[in-house]
């Protein structure tokens, strides 16, 4: 979807942190990102590749972590574990589920020199 | 470069004839915003980047080079941070800002033009969202209202710093409605928050019953979806219970509501939506 907007949030974090903790180039970035957050990752990774030149992150290995996706079934009132964004409930079977997590997009740490 | 908030890109925008001058708590204009704001500058590279050859590029004596940061910060959180801001400029006016989302060609500008002309008298204010031309803008102008285009260039959504500027140029009146029509775009505008009370999907019955299974993410995050150009559905066999259904299916809590902005059909309900919303700001 949006992945060049997302790298160019990456890059500004990167350049705050830099600034915060007077580092000069990151190694390893590490993202969590949820199973709905709609990331594709390929474009993710190439957009940070060419986004992050000319930043302490350039040339820095990309990592992300896959978060679980969450949803409210209407029906049991409780909170599932669901894989896919149309899965039902694996309790009940019903469809009305209302996500509410697995949306994160966050940096979770980096390595830095 | 932007003198109030440094930010770069190709994002131009067309306030239109300049409203009058108010001191309003807007948050890009603390410092002096100009009327139209033009991006036209960028970054360039011209050198090299050295860091040595070490996992650093540099090396001190005696020191660990590499350490972990815990970082924990989303990735929109800049964005999310603007959004909050023209939230509080929002709240404080009692304004009631709605973004509304959809595919391009569900008939937004139509809904919107004919909204206006049924809102009559209440003040509002309109943003159009679009990669290029001022065409929406002008057609919102036509009817008497005040608008500014944002043109996002090769962007494919609005962004809460974007609004943010069109909100100093706007200045929207107290107890007023703003319109934000995002760029048509199903998929990149529902994860960007702008600061609005709400955003309102709107689905022409044209585009097929499946869309919401689709493009979940964005019926996901509407409040209310508006089922537009009914007038056409037994023209296009389109099942509006299935549309219905297949809204609710990624969102149980979705209002919906069938309109046609060409016959009128629905536009009371919508109208009614729209002035309980605003009392709820009040």
């Amino acid at each position: 979807m949006h992945e060049m907007s997302l790298a160019e949030g990456i890059r500004s974090i990167v350049l705050d942190q830099a600034r915060a903790h007077g580092f000069t180039a990151v190694t390893v970035l590490r993202l969590e990102i949820g199973r709905f957050a709609g990331v594709e990752k390929p474009a993710l990774e190439f957009a940070f590749d060419v986004v992050m030149r000319g930043s302490p992150a350039e040339g820095a290995r990309l990592e992300m972590i896959d978060l679980p996706g969450q949803a409210l079934c209407y029906d049991c009132r409780v909170t599932v574990q669901i894989d896919d964004r149309l899965a039902p409930c694996p309790l009940c079977g019903g469809g009305r589920l209302l996500p509410e997590g697995g949306d994160e997009m966050r940096i979770r740490d980096m390595e830095v020199v | 470069m932007c003198s109030v908030c440094g930010c770069h890109g190709e994002v131009t925008f067309d306030a239109g004839p300049k409203p009058a001058e108010k001191p309003l708590p807007f948050p890009h204009v603390l410092a002096k915003a100009p009327a139209a704001h033009n991006h036209s500058h960028g970054h360039h590279h011209d050198h090299g980047h050295h860091y040595g050859l070490g996992a650093a590029g540099v090396s001190v004596p005696g020191m660990s080079q590499a350490r972990l940061i815990e970082v924990e910060t989303s990735i929109l959180a800049k964005n999310d941070a603007l959004a909050e801001a023209n939230r509080r400029v929002l709240r404080a006016l009692g304004v009631l800002a709605l973004n509304l989302v959809s595919s391009p060609g569900s008939g937004k500008t139509t809904l919107l033009c004919k909204t206006i002309q049924a809102l009559g008298d209440a003040p509002l204010a309109v943003i159009e969202g679009d990669q290029q031309t001022s065409a929406d803008a002008d057609r919102i102008r036509a009817t008497g209202a005040r608008a500014i285009q944002i043109n996002t260039g090769k962007g494919c959504h609005l962004d809460a710093h974007m609004v943010g500027h069109a909100l100093d140029d706007l200045r929207p009146a107290p107890r007023s409605y703003l319109f934000i029509e995002n760029v048509g775009n199903l998929v990149c505008p529902a994860g960007f928050d702008l600061g609005e009370d709400a955003k309102v999907a709107i689905l022409s019955v044209t585009e097929g019953e499946d869309k919401p299974l689709k493009y979940p993410d964005m019926f996901t995050a509407a409040r209310l979806a508006i089922l537009n150009k009914c007038d056409l559905a037994p023209h296009c066999d389109a099942d509006l219970d299935a549309y219905e259904a297949n809204l609710r299916r990624v969102n149980p809590a979705i209002e919906i509501l069938r309109v046609s902005a060409r016959t009128g059909q629905g536009m009371a309900q919508w109208l009614e939506w729209l002035r309980a919303r605003l009392a709820e700001k009040a």
